[in-house]
């Protein structure tokens, strides 16, 4: 089984190498042409070593975040250092803090707006279920239902080191993708938004 | 107060009192203009606190909080209106700047209609939202507003009600922005915005001629979330609204519970509240002054200030066990005791303090790009200060005295010596100034509470469930940002009727209208990167 590891962290200190194997059973299932296996190889390794993330912030997490990208966490040294104000210029976009009714248009069409291929890491509590404000009338429970999500990191807020793990996970999740057709999450994205349509009422929605 | 109490029933001989810690004053709509105009010219009660929205199920209104910036005297009206299905009071958003704004949140809330209110929108929820949340018979079942990703529907009308010189009362629907005006849209997904709040900016050229501030886009609905739990339980979202200010907060509502519930906090509690608070101040400030100036482009900045902010959240770490929601201040003192290493650790960070702020001024203050872009820019005279009630380091930039502190001491503060950071220019120079001098006075705190920590119990002993008596509360304290108002209603249950928290993030970003106008676009990011306003904190 080839060991998927990021970031050179040793593979047995991963807590969740079950999922991961999984997914390589799965690239592995129809087995891989040497050419195109390669090229996969190749831009996968590119991909999963320069996410570029998306300042994207709405409360508490965010400022963790902000830690993150600091000296003290210092996220340059794996690459995610290069925080994007424009979605078109983002690999991913990392949801910290709380959805709440009037931000779901503007959080999807920014998730629209990413370029492919793109992913979505839900940070902290409120954007994986609400957390402490799932009985608010103004509150999104969780993000899942609005765009496809790659990857759960737990916490109020996360600490910084949780984040870090949490875009190793999903540098990870990126290496075990293929690029042509086959295992490729990004069908399961189409999938999704397929079935969560939105109409254009751009127009019609100014009085 | 009693004098006070004479006075007005001479000139209002229908309005009734109810004495307490605060005098409270009954009065019919038809003379709350009257009366708060009245004290406001011959009393001098120049600054609204709040507004509270309330529904008594039989009724619906409003308790006003008014204070004098000269006497630091408290007062508050309540006003009520039978009519629930279309419920009008009078406005007085003439008489304080802030008060439109206010008054929108409580329409937005409960439906109360402001007569005379030239802005009469919703404020953080949708214009096609169905009912009213606050209202005791709102029905919250998902399926009336769900969550949808279509865009919401805009407007450009804003609607009013306005009194007719025959009493009778009109509907009116005018324009937010001119037919003409050219209208650019700024957030709420912009870094320098600080969190997702959106300006619908008209410029002339380069000139911005109004803003419409539009909020709402990270409102969660912590107050209506409190009505649902325990006393114990409403405490944790305190860290939640402006979460630079967490132990402030707690200190705050925990302050206002005990002081309901009667129950005296241990002193050594006290002096580890008021450490956290001040400890949380410099933090503060710090992340402050790094994205304020990564604003302006001096992104090496905020390395600078993380450093002394980091070593901060260690310390907190070590006593309360997280890094940002502490939830460390409980009913009755704190939760734990303060870790063997605090005192050394604080020390420590005190010691490096002077150097760090040395380097900040080196490197910023005196800058010429820095001073050239901040000084005279974004002024806020200090009657303007009082009347869009601008607290904390920015209110004290003009010239305001507000310190809370200071002004309504509480806790160990009356014992400590201390100077409020007081300037006149108003500008985002002197907002900057004051921040960063505030961090030296914050230092001077701690070394004084570090000799008189006592030795004692950390927490009081409380009963498991809190109930209050039925009655009203309101606590102010300073956060790092301004002054924090928590008004508990109690019925007599183990659950609070109401709580209202009156946060300093509101007005400071409601105001950023009224200073920018005239100014450059450019300059927009830095007058609000000086208002140091939380989203969390504003929409709560």
């Amino acid at each position: 089984m080839k060991q998927v590891t990021a970031q050179g962290m040793p593979y047995d200190a991963w807590k969740d190498n079950d999922y991961i194997e999984k997914l390589v059973t799965e690239l592995r299932e129809s087995g891989t042409n040497v050419l195109v296996g390669s090229l996969d190889k190749l831009i996968n390794w590119g991909r999963s070593n320069s996410l570029w993330p998306l300042t994207f912030a709405t409360s508490c997490c965010g400022i963790e975040f902000v830690s993150l990208g600091a000296a003290r966490f210092d996220m340059a040294r794996f690459g995610w250092e290069v925080a994007r104000a424009s979605p078109r210029q983002a690999d991913f976009m990392m949801v910290a803090g709380t959805i709440v009714h009037r931000m779901v248009p503007v959080f999807r069409r920014l998730y629209d707006q990413l370029a492919e291929p793109k992913y979505v890491i839900a940070c902290g509590s409120c954007a994986i279920s609400g957390g402490p404000f799932r009985k608010s009338y103004h509150v999104a429970k969780g993000i899942e239902d609005i765009v496809p999500v790659d990857v759960f990191c737990p916490g109020c807020p996360p600490r910084p080191e949780a984040m870090i793990y949490s875009i190793m996970q999903l540098s990870r999740k990126i290496k075990v993708e293929r690029f042509f057709g086959g295992v490729n999450r990004q069908e399961n994205q189409k999938e999704f938004l397929a079935a969560h349509p939105i109409e254009d009422t751009s127009a019609a929605n100014i009085d | 107060m009693a004098i006070l109490q004479e006075k007005i029933s001479k000139i209002f001989p229908e309005a009734t009192f109810e004495e307490g810690e605060i005098l409270l004053v009954n009065i019919p709509d038809a003379k709350l203009h009257d009366l708060v105009k009245s004290l406001r010219d011959d009393h001098g009660f120049d600054y609204l606190v709040t507004i509270v929205g309330m529904d008594w199920v039989t009724s619906l209104g409003c308790v006003y909080y008014l204070t004098s910036t000269e006497t630091k005297e408290f007062i508050s009206i309540k006003t009520q209106t039978t009519d629930r299905d279309n419920p009008m009071l009078h406005s007085i958003a003439d008489l304080y700047a802030i008060g439109g704004i206010y008054e929108r949140e409580v329409y937005d809330f409960f439906g109360i209609i402001f007569i005379n209110n030239p802005d009469m929108r919703r404020l953080f929820l949708n214009i096609d939202w169905v009912g009213f949340p606050f209202r005791k018979d709102y029905d919250a079942s998902p399926e009336i507003n769900p969550v949808s990703t279509q865009s919401e529907r805009q407007t450009d009308y804003t609607q009013s009600w306005i009194e007719m010189p025959d009493g009778s009362i009109k509907e009116e629907k005018t324009r937010i922005f001119n037919e003409d005006d050219f209208v650019v849209n700024i957030g709420p997904q912009h870094p320098a915005t600080h969190g997702v709040l959106r300006f619908r900016t008209a410029v002339d050229g380069e000139t911005i001629q109004k803003i419409d501030v539009y909020m709402g886009y990270i409102h969660r609905g912590v107050e209506k979330l409190c009505e649902d739990l325990s006393y114990m339980q409403t405490l944790h979202f305190m860290d939640r609204l402006d979460y630079f200010s967490a132990h402030n907060y707690h200190h705050g509502l925990c302050l206002a519970i005990e002081k309901a519930a009667g129950i005296e906090v241990p002193r050594r509690a006290q002096v580890i509240r008021t450490m956290m608070d001040e400890l949380s101040r410099i933090a503060s400030h710090c992340l402050f002054i790094g994205t304020f100036c990564m604003d302006l482009g001096a992104t090496t900045m905020l390395f600078y200030t993380l450093r002394v902010r980091e070593q901060i959240l260690d310390i907190m770490e070590k006593t309360c066990g997280a890094r940002m929601t502490f939830n460390y201040d409980c009913i009755g003192g704190v939760m734990a005791d303060l870790d063997p290493d605090f005192i050394k650790d604080v020390k420590e960070l005190l010691a490096v303090l002077p150097k760090n702020v040395a380097e900040y001024n080196k490197l910023f203050t005196g800058n010429v790009v820095a001073k050239s872009r901040l000084t005279g820019v974004g002024v806020l005279s200090n009657a303007d200060a009082k009347s869009w009630a601008i607290t904390g380091p920015s209110g004290r930039a003009s010239g305001w005295a507000c310190d809370v502190r200071k002004t309504h001491p509480y806790s160990v503060y009356s014992e400590l010596k201390f100077d409020q950071v007081i300037r006149t220019e108003g500008d985002s120079m002197a907002r900057f100034k004051n921040r960063v001098d505030e961090i030296l006075q914050s230092k001077g705190i701690l070394e004084q509470l570090i000799e008189m920590l006592p030795e004692g119990e950390y927490c009081a002993k409380v009963p498991k469930v809190i109930k209050l008596p039925a009655g009203h509360w309101f606590q102010v304290v300073e956060g790092c940002r301004g002054l924090f108002g928590v008004y508990i209603e109690s019925d007599g249950s183990a659950k609070p009727y109401r709580l209202k928290l009156a946060t300093p993030g509101l007005p400071a970003g409601a105001v950023v209208d009224h200073i920018t106008r005239g100014q450059k676009i450019a300059d927009l990011i830095t007058i609000g990167g000086s208002m140091d306003y939380i989203v969390p904190d504003m929409d709560r």
